[in-house]
């Protein structure tokens, strides 16, 4: 607990919050600061505010702040966020937040996951793009409005902020299981017609840790920050996977 | 913040609620499986089958097998929903689908216990 006495003032109009932070690593401990509670703060912001005024060894990970990397999530009073788009006046209850890493990953310090396992998961998914050899051929044609490009299109503005494998439950029960991140990474590679393994795909999310593990909780569509919808990309994926299976494709 | 309040936060949506009532009931329905078995059990002897029966009849054993309705109902019309989810076209009212599931199931309920008065 920080000493009031030692903190600058910490006053204004719209009062005064109560953060509690996660402090070191996995058997750390939730530390209390006092933090001015100001018009249009963002979590991201009362965290920054704590490690220049009060706390400089405080551990976070930020880059862009406008929601574009992914990089500042954290469980906000529970729940998955990305803290720089979220206002403390939508999430404070009672003027109190309580912050900590990203559930799901290893803690490497405060706020601070190992995000190492989630992007391996990306890898073991196959969520690479596997080319044609086009080189000596026409360009692809991409119709814009055809049903795969609007099943890969609605799934390609991931960040990676790992919000949705932290609010999966799922990922906690079964730490093999790839995760909706990873399995909406597949199903937009399925759905591009550029790519030249769609069998490829289909078969790395199609064992006990892939697809077929999702209990469609619905967590991960319900939390992801850029609206978009892991639970149908997974159902997705199953019914593809399904199909080439019955069409002996696997 | 209470250990509830943060294992709430995260998972307290209509389709959490669906898997924890599909998964609940089946559990509850596996519990009771061996004690099926057991009444069918005594078919075998034709009095000990009547008097169990004439047993069920008081009104708060008719109250739990409302509730044991109710489970099988609710699982049946969850696995549909599941079911549904998981082989037909991706619908965006799925909180629609659940409130019907969970409507369903309420309503068979509730006919049981109207025809066991």
């Amino acid at each position: 607990m920080q000493s009031s006495a030692a903190q600058p003032s910490a006053s204004t109009e719209l009062g005064e919050l109560t953060v509690s932070v996660w402090r070191g690593a996995a058997d750390g401990r939730l530390e209390s600061f006092r933090v001015p509670h100001r018009t249009s703060q963002t979590v991201l912001d009362v965290v920054t505010w704590i490690q220049r005024h009060l706390d400089p060894t405080l551990t976070y990970r930020f880059a862009c702040r406008v929601g574009m990397c992914g990089s500042c999530a954290m469980m906000v009073n529970g729940a998955p966020r990305w803290t720089c788009r979220t206002h403390v006046s939508r999430v404070a209850k009672d003027g109190h937040l309580e912050l900590r890493p990203l559930r799901n990953l290893p803690v490497v310090k405060d706020l601070a996951a190992d995000m190492t396992e989630f992007f391996d998961k990306w890898r073991d998914a196959y969520g690479r793009f596997s080319p044609t050899p086009t080189a000596d051929g026409d360009f692809h044609r991409v119709d814009p409005e055809s049903a795969e490009r609007k099943a890969a299109s609605a799934g390609i503005e991931c960040i990676g902020c790992a919000v949705c494998y932290a609010a999966c439950d799922v990922v906690s029960w079964n730490p093999d299981y790839l995760g909706p991140a990873a399995l909406n990474r597949a199903w937009t590679l399925i759905n591009d017609v550029r790519d030249a393994d769609r069998s490829g795909h289909l078969a790395a999310v199609a064992d006990d840790a892939g697809c077929h593990a999702c209990h469609s909780q619905g967590s991960c569509t319900k939390h992801c920050p850029n609206g978009l919808n892991p639970s149908m990309a997974i159902t997705g994926l199953k019914k593809s996977v399904l199909g080439a299976l019955l069409r002996g494709d696997l | 913040m209470s250990t509830l309040s943060r294992v709430a936060a995260s998972r307290n949506h209509p389709a959490y609620w669906a898997f924890l009532v599909h998964r609940l009931s089946g559990l509850g329905l596996a519990l009771f499986l061996p004690l099926h078995l057991l009444v069918l059990g005594l078919a075998v002897e034709r009095a000990s089958l009547d008097g169990f029966l004439s047993w069920t009849d008081r009104p708060l054993v008719k109250l739990a097998e409302t509730g044991l309705v109710v489970l099988l109902a609710v699982h049946l019309t969850g696995g549909l929903r599941v079911l549904a989810l998981e082989f037909l076209p991706w619908s965006d009212a799925q909180k629609t689908r659940i409130a019907i599931a969970f409507g369903v199931a309420l309503a068979v309920g509730l006919l049981f216990l109207l025809l066991a008065v």
